[in-house]
């Protein structure tokens, strides 16, 4: 310490800086243990799987650089096709319709009704359960012959009901339908907190304006509930392009990779043909698709979704 | 009833929002034109027993004897009832085995993600250090990557290690989200600083700010992403079917598939081992019904 009347000038100055450094110690123990596993067990995954899709690599082998091929490949892989239709006909079939009657049993909710809570209950339980353990259930009801759709089909007179998870042309409706009914409850339960947040004024207003049932929906109900309808939409999209586990264990992607999502064809050429390099570059197709129809959804929702 | 309370902003008055579109009982329609309370229940009672009719048939067929299964028409009362599908199943793979995995990767990841995750916030939300944007752009840069992407280079690592069919393995890399330390953040950034002020005059340390303000009043956000934590955990399939091997390490949902594997078309023991699968969350969430369905509005997450 040198003279006494600089010294008096430095030391606060210098016990903040110390302050603000052991500040910065203390936030570091926060954020480590954190931190660590984020960075091994994403961050530098992420990086890596960038590397990877541009090598060939069957984990044999050491991998070796193959620059765009992967990508090519996949431009000209008619299965990667088939893969890519099969999936957005999967989000185009799941999604509307999930919403739709999520709306509706949202809004026969949202009144004081008896059962309210038993009716709640039972559109959101398939949410909560195993999707491997209702997909088993459900490859049992799509059973072709003893099946309990087609029996009940049977009865109502359909004599050639379809085969559903053995066929073809039935075999991704038919997941289409599971993931429906699987989805419903999620979306409902937005769309009921939704509804409850539209102030009842606004209602009271619109029928002092003689506005009927249907013009209430289109006009009070339809604008405010817009910014759940999106949230609700853009959550669905991303879920629902990454459906995996009903192929899985309903049709194993088949027959005729007819049920082969993006998800299920990635799990294959990954961890059954081992092909590393081309299962990483599928990989990042399905976040490109993922990230622009998010980015689309924002970028249009200025002409439809109303905040207030 | 108490569930009315859901999903609603705080703010503006609860009663003027009591009446929302109920469009009158007598009078009581869909969109408040006339249609009929009966219009309602035609289509709330139907579409209700179709939801939980999976549920119905599996419980049905779990009990039933193997040849009363392909009945023509079929029967929902099992005759006679066939209780020894289920120590069947105990026999023909290690169900208790798979149970106890279960519980234990999804129970541990949990509790792991929850804890760094609330602790990382903590330093994002309220401490200051150098590169703090630069490392929390990072976490939010990642949230958007699908598992998908990760899996693979995660595979590699943790074959290279020798971690294949461990419980490293299985807990390690799903603890650590991104999500969850985001999630947290921006609740604990809605947290008033007033509260911690007063403490630091008090000369409290970060830890005890951390521990006696901020997680005591985190109730609801560590509740929801703990649930949602523990139950995407418990039913997750792709990622430990890749990063197992063994029967020995296998979840319940890889036990099934196994079953469904050695079983194909034993559906009295598949709808068994289905049925066991479901039994514990389907059991928790009746009785904290109440939570699942808060954590779902406040976070957006549980959707598949």
């Amino acid at each position: 310490m040198a003279v006494d009347v600089r010294a008096r000038t430095i030391a606060p100055r210098h016990t903040i800086g110390r302050l603000r450094r052991r500040t910065a110690w203390t936030a570091y123990g926060f954020l480590l243990p954190n931190l660590l596993g984020f960075l091994v067990f994403t961050f530098f995954p992420v990086l890596a799987a960038l590397l990877i899709s541009f090598t060939s690599w069957d984990l044999l082998r050491p991998p070796t650089w193959v620059g765009l091929a992967n990508y090519q490949r996949l431009v000209e892989d008619p299965i990667f096709h088939r893969v890519l239709r099969n999936t957005v006909l999967y989000v185009l079939g799941t999604v509307p319709v999930q919403m739709l009657l999520a709306l509706l049993v949202a809004m026969a909710l949202n009144r004081r009704i008896p059962g309210r809570l038993f009716f709640r209950t039972a559109y959101f339980m398939p949410v909560v359960a195993s999707t491997v353990a209702v997909a088993l259930v459900w490859r049992w009801i799509f059973h072709a012959d003893f099946g309990l759709l087609n029996s009940a089909l049977y009865m109502l007179g359909v004599n050639d009901p379809p085969n559903w998870l053995s066929s073809t042309r039935w075999a991704l409706p038919a997941i289409v339908i599971m993931s429906i009914w699987q989805q419903i409850g999620f979306s409902m339960v937005l769309f009921l907190a939704g509804l409850q947040a539209v102030p009842a004024h606004l209602y009271e207003a619109a029928k002092i304006d003689g506005a009927n049932g249907w013009h209430r929906f289109r006009f009070v109900t339809v604008p405010m509930l817009s910014s759940t309808t999106f949230f609700v939409l853009v959550i669905s999209v991303i879920n629902s392009f990454q459906v995996f586990d009903q192929a899985f264990i309903m049709t194993e992607g088949g027959p005729a990779n007819a049920t082969n999502t993006l998800v299920f064809n990635i799990y294959r050429y990954a961890f059954q043909f081992f092909q590393m390099g081309y299962a990483t570059a599928m990989a990042w197709v399905l976040f490109a698709i993922i990230f622009v129809v998010t980015v689309v959804q924002f970028r249009y929702q200025r002409q439809w979704v109303h905040y207030d | 009833m108490t569930d009315r309370s859901e999903g609603r902003p705080a703010g503006a008055g609860a009663p003027a929002r009591r009446a929302a579109p109920r469009g009158g009982r007598r009078r009581g329609s869909l969109f408040g034109f006339g249609l009929g309370d009966w219009l309602l229940a035609a289509f709330l009672v139907p579409t209700a027993i179709l939801m939980l009719m999976p549920f119905v048939w599996m419980v049905s067929t779990s009990l039933k004897s193997a040849g009363a299964v392909f009945e023509y028409p079929p029967t929902f009362i099992p005759d006679p009832f066939r209780w020894d599908n289920y120590t069947r199943l105990f026999q023909v793979l290690p169900f208790a085995r798979f149970f106890l995995n279960s519980v234990f990767v999804a129970g541990t990841v949990t509790l792991l993600g929850v804890t760094t995750s609330a602790m990382a916030a903590y330093a994002f939300a309220r401490l200051r250090f150098p590169g703090r944007d630069a490392l929390f752009l990072g976490y939010l840069g990642t949230l958007m990557i699908p598992a998908q992407v990760v899996i693979i280079p995660n595979f590699i690592l943790l074959r290279t290690v020798g971690w294949i069919d461990t419980y490293q393995a299985l807990i390690l890399p799903a603890a650590f989200s991104a999500f969850g330390t985001f999630l947290l953040r921006q609740y604990f950034l809605t947290i008033p600083n007033e509260l911690e002020d007063a403490a630091v005059v008090d000369g409290a340390t970060h830890w005890q700010i951390f521990t006696r303000v901020i997680l005591p009043l985190s109730g609801p956000a560590l509740s929801a992403l703990a649930i949602f934590t523990f139950l995407f955990n418990w039913n997750s399939f792709l990622y430990p079917l890749v990063v197992t091997s063994s029967v020995r390490m296998s979840t319940l949902t890889v036990g099934l598939n196994t079953l469904q594997g050695q079983y194909n078309t034993a559906w009295t023991l598949l709808m068994a081992g289905s049925v066991l699968a479901l039994l514990p969350v389907l059991t928790v969430f009746m009785f904290a019904q109440r939570y699942f369905i808060k954590g779902i509005t406040m976070t957006g997450i549980g959707g598949r």
